[in-house]
């Protein structure tokens, strides 16, 4: 291996691995809020590719009916459970969160659609269906089973994903799309070629990471979502209602593994089910930084993105294996380096 | 789920059928028009649809056909085959799009002594004394051969290999390995992705650094795409082939301009209205085009319809012969007609020259396949 491959390699693994940062960013993000370790994540950012590829052949994407029929099933829901309370006058303002505005959201794109928008408007237009989906998803499956142990709620978030991958054969079907190019630019640096789509993907992890951290200090909202991490019990207590904290964490969660998804969509074909093995490899960033800190979990992915790419220049039938081998020496170490508190197991 | 409705109402249609013309040939066709194995299975069904409005009679006797769909799964092609045989007493079965469903009515087919043109590829033949099978399609190693020579051909000498880490992919680099010796080219390197991955960069860098004059594909669809997107970024100016596995329209989509070029082998009917008219495959291609547009008014796009309609051709031409001896719905009938198939010589179909013998599963040769090439986002007939 010569130090120009090396340089390439390096370039290529830190792109991939900014595209893991991000959707490992959003997993730890509704870990540390819920306890719920979201695995459809991957398939949040594929659809979201894919959705951006039907808007841009003019197609209506089937994403607009699954929020609709999510909308639908999560109104109910909420319905069934205000009634039962006897919290008849939240009914409005259930209403507005569940039905009202995802139907608006998804009423709005189409009629854009209809317009022939320009490419800034069609990325809008993409994020703008896909972030209610988890929300929703939350709703109608998570929260009936919030105080569930973490490894009842994986297990439903593992059928989650397999459901998705199915309604996703079902809209998209099996055929994978590529999505044209965000900037034709590219740049030579110290005699390696850098694409302009490169630098907007590390770009673009580095401005999310340095948003979050900001929400996370500066805003209360932020504060709030942070104290109901540290402690569920004694954040409601101070008056923090945990649901609306997961909510929130579930839409910027979403809007993470949407901007991953818009930024892969022009650099590698995205299928129904791509979103597995890049949820799953941010995962592994993600326990890196031991589904805690967010600075450990953008390493880590990096880190799995430049592992993935030596990787398979070394031996690429067997890639994979030793991407996912990382994880027995970092869960051997992580195990011996932390001490393990009375407090989790009590919750 | 029209398809459904329309093989339904064959099936009723059918039954009335039964009562009224005991001597008919019935034919029972059985695909996936649904399940994970309906996108190839419901080209399947148009292509015997079409080819049913192309021949519905043999020698005066005419010919009922039953549709029944497997939902992709080997256990439902089972009962399906049995029930085609045991209450429809079908002459000959006819099926189905995945090559484990295939395999197990070809089981159903042996045990019952019914002949059987299987339209997926067929491996090997079940354990039996006596072959009751054949199938239409050219075999994977066929394939890679026709790429191979055409390297040869064109001058190619040192070949780089990336493609699918699983069965496809080690296939295709099998046949090209196997192509070595006899045409004098080598084969450098042996790189592998998987479907779901969203980089090769590392691969090619390999593939490159082997200096090849080519690159061979050894992927399919889409995502056969991404080594040769990738192979363009990084400046690659020499040949690139594949097989029959990328063609299909999203492909040349996807591929765009770094596609452009590629040479791969496929069954002359993909570019029918290209060939030279003294082409085995012209005339009887353009047939089953304008027939296929009569019985569904959309053009042909693949290659799956035309295996449907070449196993017809193959059973009608064999019962032509196997009518001088017996009448339809017998023992004998059954017997003369698998006796008929297994001796087929010379019969030109819109894949390929069928020429069936005992002990061998498929009956096609080097005239089955063409290299057609990506020119201007279509496939161009390149002989």
């Amino acid at each position: 291996m010569t130090s120009d491959i090396a340089a390439i390699l390096a370039i290529d693994g830190i792109a991939t691995g900014a595209v893991y940062a991000l959707v490992a960013i959003g997993t730890v993000l509704i870990f540390t809020v819920t306890r719920v370790i979201f695995i459809p994540f991957g398939d949040i950012a594929a659809f979201t590719a894919l959705t951006l590829a039907a808007v841009d052949a003019k197609r209506f994407p089937g994403t607009g009916a699954l929020v609709v029929a999510l909308a639908c099933l999560a109104t109910l829901i909420e319905l069934i459970s205000l009634l039962r309370s006897g919290e008849i006058r939240l009914l409005p303002r259930a209403l507005l969160f569940y039905l009202v505005l995802p139907l608006a959201v998804v009423g709005i794109a189409w009629l854009a659609m209809r317009m022939d928008p320009p490419l800034a408007v069609r990325l809008v237009l993409a994020l703008m269906l896909i972030t209610p989906i988890a929300p929703l998803l939350d709703r109608i499956v998570f929260r009936p089973i919030a105080d569930g142990t973490v490894l009842l709620l994986l297990t439903v978030s593992v059928a989650l994903h397999f459901a998705l991958v199915g309604l996703g054969l079902l809209f998209f079907g099996p055929e994978g799309v590529r999505t044209e190019p965000l900037t034709s630019f590219s740049t030579e640096f110290a005699g390696v070629l850098i694409s302009g789509q490169t630098m907007l993907i590390v770009i673009a992890a580095l401005v999310f990471s340095g948003l979050l951290y900001l929400f996370f200090d500066f805003t209360l909202v932020g504060k709030s979502l942070r104290a109901t991490a540290v402690n569920r019990t004694g954040s409601r207590l101070m008056g923090i209602r945990p649901a609306r904290a997961g909510t929130i964490a579930y839409l910027l969660g979403s809007l993470m593994a949407g901007v991953s998804g818009i930024l892969i969509a022009p650099v590698n074909t995205v299928f129904y089910d791509s979103g597995f093995l890049i949820g799953l490899k941010a995962f592994v960033g993600a326990i890196v930084g031991g589904m805690t800190s967010y600075p450990g979990a953008a390493i880590g992915a990096v880190g799995v993105g430049i592992l993935e790419s030596f990787a398979s220049f070394q031996s690429s039938a067997l890639k994979d294996v030793i991407v996912f081998s990382l994880l027995i020496p970092v869960l051997i170490w992580r195990s011996l380096a932390s001490l393990h508190s009375e407090e989790e197991i009590e919750e | 789920m029209r398809q459904k409705t329309l093989g339904l109402l064959a099936l009723v249609a059918g039954v009335f059928a039964a009562s009224a013309a005991q001597a008919d040939i019935t034919i029972g066709f059985v695909t996936s028009l649904s399940g994970n194995g309906a996108s190839i299975g419901i080209p399947y069904g148009r292509g015997i649809n079409a080819a049913y409005e192309y021949k519905k009679t043999i020698n005066g006797e005419t010919i009922r056909l039953i549709q029944l769909d497997d939902g992709s799964d080997p256990s439902a092609a089972t009962r399906n085959a049995r029930k085609l045989v045991e209450e429809e007493k079908v002459d000959l079965l006819i099926g189905t799009a995945t090559t484990p469903s295939t395999i197990a009515m070809a089981a159903v087919a042996s045990e019952l002594k019914v002949p059987m043109i299987s339209i997926s590829p067929v491996g090997k033949l079940p354990d039996s004394p006596e072959q009751w099978v054949v199938a239409v399609p050219q075999p994977a190693s066929l394939l890679v051969k026709i790429v191979a020579d055409r390297m040869k051909r064109d001058g190619m000498k040192n070949i780089g290999y990336i493609g699918f880490s699983d069965a496809w992919g080690d296939l295709v680099y099998n046949g090209a390995k196997a192509a070595e010796p006899t045409d004098d080219i080598k084969v450098q390197t042996n790189e592998r992705y998987a479907r779901t991955d969203t980089s090769v960069t590392a691969q090619i860098l390999k593939v490159m650094a082997a200096r090849p004059d080519a690159v061979l594909i050894g992927g399919s669809g889409t995502q056969g795409a991404l080594p040769l997107i990738t192979l363009s970024e990084r400046g690659f100016k020499g040949n690139t082939y594949g097989t029959v596995a990328l063609v299909n329209p999203d492909f040349v989509t996807v591929g765009g301009k770094a596609a452009e070029g590629i040479q791969v082998s496929a069954g002359p009917v993909i570019v029918a209205e290209q060939l030279p008219d003294e082409h085995f495959a012209k005339k009887i291609a353009l047939d089953f085009r304008a027939v296929y547009q009569k019985t569904h008014n959309i053009p042909t796009t693949d290659g799956f319809s035309a295996y449907s309609f070449d196993a017809w051709l193959i059973f009608a031409n064999a019962a032509e012969r196997a009518l001088k001896t017996a009448k339809p719905g017998t023992t004998e009938f059954r017997t003369a007609l698998r006796d008929a198939i297994l001796s087929t010589k010379e019969l030109p179909g819109v894949h390929a020259v069928y020429n069936f013998k005992p002990g061998a599963v498929t009956g096609v040769d080097e005239r089955a396949l063409v290299v057609v090439r990506l020119t201007g986002g279509a496939w161009k007939y390149a002989p």
